[in-house]
């Protein structure tokens, strides 16, 4: 074992160990092993959510991206998800904590008064974990393998990695989560930022002068091309991913885990500073352009590591990779119980719904390696970029988006039909977009070019809103004149 | 008073998405563009700051 295992052994024993001082003297109910009995405060919950922010995206896709791509890399940096934070989140906390809910899918089944809603969210959101997970699986993957210096395939670094995390979430839940964001993330400061200004010095003797050549040999790579991933299209990903970006089952808990609807409008303050760290992964990936070049399709992920490893010793690769590894176990381990909690708490429930609250936990923990081992499936028959499968999951998710907005309003216009038929619609679009790998430019050859660069997400989440309200309109109407004798009574 | 909130916050989503496509002038050591996204996201905070500041949700000892 040469050292930079060693150490990556190490930090992973650290977090188990985390994880199980956490758990130690707290009763594990559904509740707690879940929300945390709604009790965590500002700093917990803000140490989450940067856990969500700061993945293995961050880490290996980011740095990828701005290797392989340039400028479009910096669509990474969105004000506009914090802003949404600050009004979207308290309500959904409030009305969460009043009703007493637990999941995503509880939130949708409660406002629309309808369990198979209910049902839909559930599978949706799981559905839409799958690839978020497969990434930080692969994620673990690259950097256990590359840190081995090849004597650990990737594949038995993925197995590795699952073990981690499935043996991490079973003991613990989301408490061992926030602890270990905690270590992970001093780790990743320290690392990123270390990293970030180290290397353009060494290899161009700073930074003007690594974008200078970078923008010599590649003119244009600094900016964003005039057609394909142009201005439109960065204002537009930024803007569906904002929407997105909360919409995600262990995103939306997480919010549920907050002592208070303050503790979230402060972490809204806070996160966009915290955001200023991937400047300094920009500028890993910029470095790396002319080090290590060559990298085509999904090798471009590992543009860091080789990076590192043509620069530092061993035992800094090692902690380099430990905190790549934190960054893929605090989320994926959010992911695995969360989707765990919503099959056994929405989905099993539902359909047996005489299941006690001590065997449904008991189901939820078992659900973890089942979940873990269906992600796996997708890890080894894929060979997509950590990028391309991070869009995959957020064009899915936003699909709930309507739905929610929509029921936060005083007087909410969507029936449950109209919800339903919106979701529905937008997933298919989605997959369809997905699966036949078509742009804007096929699907409207005749738009001008502004609107041929737009996110293909955009496509999904116009046809969801308009079902919706169109549905809604109808429904509302049948509704109505079935319920107006009922109030003249009343 | 909400509404005005609501501008104000607005304020830094529509500045930090309107895209400054340039290289030249590098501030800090950054091609412009780049420098734009990071100084927007320090001033999102400003601005939710203030906004965090005149919410009334977050005045008096009610902790909701």
């Amino acid at each position: 074992m040469n050292s930079a295992l060693l150490i990556i052994t190490a930090f992973m024993a650290l977090s188990i160990y985390l994880a199980l001082r956490a758990r130690k003297g707290k009763e594990m109910t559904l509740e707690q092993w879940s929300v945390g009995n709604r009790g965590l405060g500002s700093m917990l919950v803000f140490l989450l959510m940067a856990g969500e922010a700061f993945t293995t995206f961050t880490f290996l896709g980011a740095s990828g991206f701005t290797y392989a791509a340039g400028a479009p890399a910096f669509y990474i940096f969105n004000a506009a998800y914090f802003v949404l934070s600050y009004w979207l989140l308290p309500p959904i906390w409030k009305y969460a904590k009043e009703k007493n809910l637990l999941s995503q899918s509880d939130f949708f089944a409660s406002k629309y008064n309808s369990t198979a809603l209910g049902v839909l969210v559930a599978v949706v959101g799981v559905i839409s974990m799958i690839p978020y997970l497969v990434l930080q699986l692969k994620g673990l993957g690259i950097i256990v393998s590359e840190a081995s210096y090849g004597t650990i395939s990737p594949s038995a670094a993925i197995w590795i990695g699952v073990l981690t995390v499935t043996v991490y979430v079973m003991l613990s839940g989301i408490h061992g989560a926030a602890w270990t964001a905690v270590l992970k993330d001093f780790l990743i400061l320290g690392v990123v930022i270390f990293m970030g200004f180290y290397l353009p010095l060494h290899y161009h003797g700073g930074f003007v002068e690594m974008f200078k050549s970078i923008d010599q040999a590649n003119p244009g790579f600094l900016v964003l091309p005039e057609s394909g991933l142009s201005t439109y299209w960065f204002v537009s990903t930024l803007i569906l991913w904002s929407l997105g970006s909360y919409m995600w089952p262990h995103t939306f808990s997480a919010a549920y885990a907050a002592k208070s609807g303050r503790a979230l409008r402060r972490n809204a303050i806070l996160m966009p500073m915290y955001q200023i760290v991937l400047v300094f992964v920009i500028f890993i990936g910029f470095a790396a352009i002319f080090q290590v070049p060559g990298l085509k399709g999904s090798d471009t992920d590992l543009a860091m590591f080789k990076l590192s490893k043509a620069t530092f010793d061993p035992w800094f690769v090692g902690v380099i990779g430990a905190a790549g590894i934190l960054a893929a176990l605090v989320p994926s381990s959010m992911m695995l119980n969360v989707a765990a909690t919503i099959l056994s708490k929405n989905v099993y429930k539902i359909w047996k719904p005489e299941t006690t609250d001590a065997s449904l936990a008991r189901l939820t923990r078992y659900l973890v390696p089942v979940v873990a081992i269906a992600a796996l499936y997708f890890t080894f028959n894929g060979g997509n970029t950590i990028v391309t499968l991070l869009i995959m999951g957020y064009s899915l998710v936003t699909q709930l988006f309507p739905a929610l907005f929509f029921s936060l309003w005083k007087k909410n216009p969507v029936t449950v039909q109209g919800a339903f038929c919106g979701i529905i619609a937008g997933l298919a679009a989605v997959l369809y977009t997905t699966l036949s790998n078509a742009s804007m430019a096929d699907l409207f050859p005749a738009i001008p070019q502004a609107f041929k660069d737009f996110d293909i997400g955009i496509i999904a989440f116009t046809i969801n809103v308009i079902v919706t309200l169109t549905v809604s309109a109808f429904t509302r109407k049948a509704v109505k004149s079935d319920a107006e004798p009922t109030h003249s009574v009343a | 008073m909400k509404k005005w909130l609501y501008l104000l916050s607005i304020i830094p989503v529509f500045f930090s998405l309107l895209v400054f496509n340039k290289v030249e002038p590098y501030v800090l050591g950054m091609p412009f563009i780049l420098f734009w996204m990071v100084l927007w996201l320090v001033l999102t905070s400003v601005f939710m700051w203030i906004v965090y500041k005149l919410d009334p949700a977050n005045q008096g000892g009610d902790d909701e």
